[in-house]
């Protein structure tokens, strides 16, 4: 532990005698919590892929069979799950990005000396278990609340109500509800890394545009979207990767035709008896599912970047 | 048309164009537009916490607070009226200070010998440390269950099931904290002191600690932020054990009752004196060094 500190990094050539013990001690530092996440984690996304092909019950154990057709029970019988998932995930990715680059853009360019207060404002809250404010919006989106009045009164609701995002007269137990819970969680997570990148950008270049006889809207195309790109690439994964896992809006907010995988895979591993393996493939199938989305996405971002 | 091209421009910095920018309709326009979205954005956010404060004031007419019935301060007055909620809420705490100990302590190990030290594999250590910040929690729980069941049976799971799960997955959290306090850090202060003939132990205790302590409790206060709220992963690894939030996750289907709100409110208001307090503290200790 304390050998560290008489080697920083640049300085490797003053003390070439003490170099084979420092070659150990960053494995010395490094070791356990590599190991705990090697046993806890890796260990068990590895086990799990097995445990997708496997067969059996609790009683006799499970056994390696190559039992492929669990894939099939995985993918076929929960098809509605999958859709689910991916496109409540990918509304509220947009929504939340919609709602989160102009507060971060006010914060970061209008904020003044308001600056720390707002984004104090945007992480307190977090601060109340997610499961409370998620449960809140039982209150706010109630029958005989506000919200379902005004809209009522608006006629909104049919409309609604027709595309399917509602059901019948009422918001809560609908697709709009989880949709609406998934943003209100999820949008701290888009505005963080957005203000950071945002932050960062040098307001003398506005008026730099400005100078240039740059409209508004063309300043901020040409100037300050491509600077804030980092933040919004990191702010929709934060939000993405999240998203695509939670099951709790769907739950707590949602009717039994939104249910999203994440419910499917805990129903399998806590309450349906032998329902193991098929829930392991679910959760391999969810996995690599996710992984190819994202690495999609960063590698079009990338590449976007580049031209 | 110059005049009006710049007074479009977002945040321009000087008094003397804020006034030009009064002068154009359509740029004051586009300003309020940012302030009324921005406002909005903030009463959403901040809706569900106003409601938990209003609704923990209720004296629910039937098992479940979810509608005003009137006021009655009952729910504050014996918050613990429910033992199975309080009983909860010492797991969760036991949970959250034994899991951000070992989490604190396990990655900031990991932090220094990152920014330290030169050594190979260093790719592959960074995908482990990001890896668990990108799976999905069902995905971790779900497999971290499979591997108890098949190691100890669903039997043993319970507080130390728990807590290595929460160890797990804040370890990264840890890392990236103080790895980021660490890089901003002036090399040159620990030269210093060797300099001056510190040993490297009283220049880590008195130089390196003091300045990385900062970014150690942040990093501490936030794993115990993620480990108290968990519940996914929390659920796939409990057992007949409940935590707070499975509590809450079961009271739906119970019944939910307004002491629940007065924690939720209680959270809220700790958490705003606590940053208060400390800024007036940080205040005072400014104003001392004037």
């Amino acid at each position: 532990m304390t050998t560290l500190t008489e080697a920083p990094a640049p300085v490797e050539e003053r003390a070439p005698d003490r170099k084979p013990r420092r070659n150990w001690t960053p494995w010395v530092l490094l070791l356990p919590g590599l190991l705990w996440l090697t046993v806890f984690f890796l260990v068990p996304i590895l086990t799990s892929v097995s445990a997708s092909v496997q067969t059996g019950d609790y009683d006799d154990g499970f056994k390696l069979t190559w039992h492929w057709a669990n894939y099939h029970d995985a993918i076929a019988d929960f098809g509605p799950q999958y859709y689910h998932s991916l496109v409540y995930s990918l509304l509220t990715t947009i929504v939340c990005l919609a709602l989160a680059y102009p507060v971060a853009y006010f914060i970061a360019f209008k904020g003044g000396r308001w600056k720390t207060l707002l984004m104090a404002l945007v992480i307190v809250p977090s601060f109340t278990s997610f499961l409370i404010r998620t449960i809140a919006w039982k209150t706010i989106l109630a029958d005989n609340g506000t919200v379902v009045h005004t809209l009522n009164s608006l006629h909104l609701l049919k409309i609604t109500t027709a595309l399917g995002w509602t059901v019948g007269n009422h918001v809560l137990a609908s697709p709009a509800a989880v949709v609406c819970g998934m943003v209100y969680n999820f949008l701290p997570f888009t505005i963080l890394p957005l203000y950071t990148s945002l932050e960062k950008i040098d307001p003398r270049l506005h008026e730099a545009g400005a100078d240039l006889y740059c409209s508004a809207f063309t300043t901020w195309r040409r100037i300050t979207l491509p600077l804030s790109m980092p933040g919004v690439i990191g702010g929709t994964l934060l939000t993405f990767i999240p998203a695509v896992g939670d099951y709790i809006n769907a739950q707590l907010l949602g009717n039994p035709n939104t249910t999203v995988v994440g419910q499917r895979i805990e129903d399998l591993f806590l309450r349906q008896t032998n329902g193991y393996p098929v829930g392991s493939a679910m959760s391999v199938v969810m996995m690599v599912g996710t992984l190819v989305i994202v690495m999609t996405y960063i590698w079009r971002a990338g590449t976007e970047d580049l031209l | 048309m110059a005049t009006q091209t710049i007074s479009t421009a977002p945040a321009p910095g000087g008094g003397a164009q804020l006034k030009v920018r009064r002068r154009s309709p359509l740029a004051w326009a586009r300003q309020h537009v940012l302030l009324v979205v921005t406002f909005l954005v903030f009463v959403f956010m901040l809706l569900p916490n106003a409601v938990i404060l209003w609704m923990s004031f209720n004296s629910p007419e039937g098992k479940f607070n979810y509608t005003w019935n009137k006021f009655s301060l009952d729910a504050w007055k014996n918050p613990c009226s429910n033992s199975t909620m309080c009983h909860s809420i010492g797991l969760s705490l036991e949970i959250g200070v034994v899991a951000t100990i070992i989490a604190t302590i396990l990655g900031t190990m990991i932090a220094f010998a990152m920014v330290r030290h030169r050594f190979k594999a260093r790719s592959g250590i960074n995908a482990l440390l990001f890896l668990p910040m990108a799976a999905p929690e069902v995905v971790m729980g779900a497999t971290l269950a499979a591997l108890f069941f098949n190691t100890i049976g669903p039997g043993g799971m319970g507080f130390w099931t728990i807590t290595i799960a929460h160890v797990m997955f804040c370890i990264s959290y840890v890392v990236v904290t103080v790895k980021s306090r660490l890089a901003g850090m002036d090399p040159t202060l620990e030269r210093a002191a060797q300099d001056l003939y510190a040993t490297p132990a009283q220049t880590f205790m008195k130089v390196t600690l003091p300045l990385v302590a900062p970014g150690i409790g942040a990093a501490a206060l936030l794993a115990f932020a993620i480990s108290i709220d968990d519940y996914i992963i929390t659920v796939f690894t409990a057992g007949n054990s409940e935590t707070f939030p499975m509590y809450i996750f079961g009271s739906v289907q119970r019944a939910y009752p307004a002491q629940i709100d007065v924690i939720g409110s209680l959270m809220l208001l700790g958490t705003m004196a606590v940053i208060a307090v400390s800024q007036v503290l940080n205040q005072m200790r400014a104003a001392r060094k004037k």
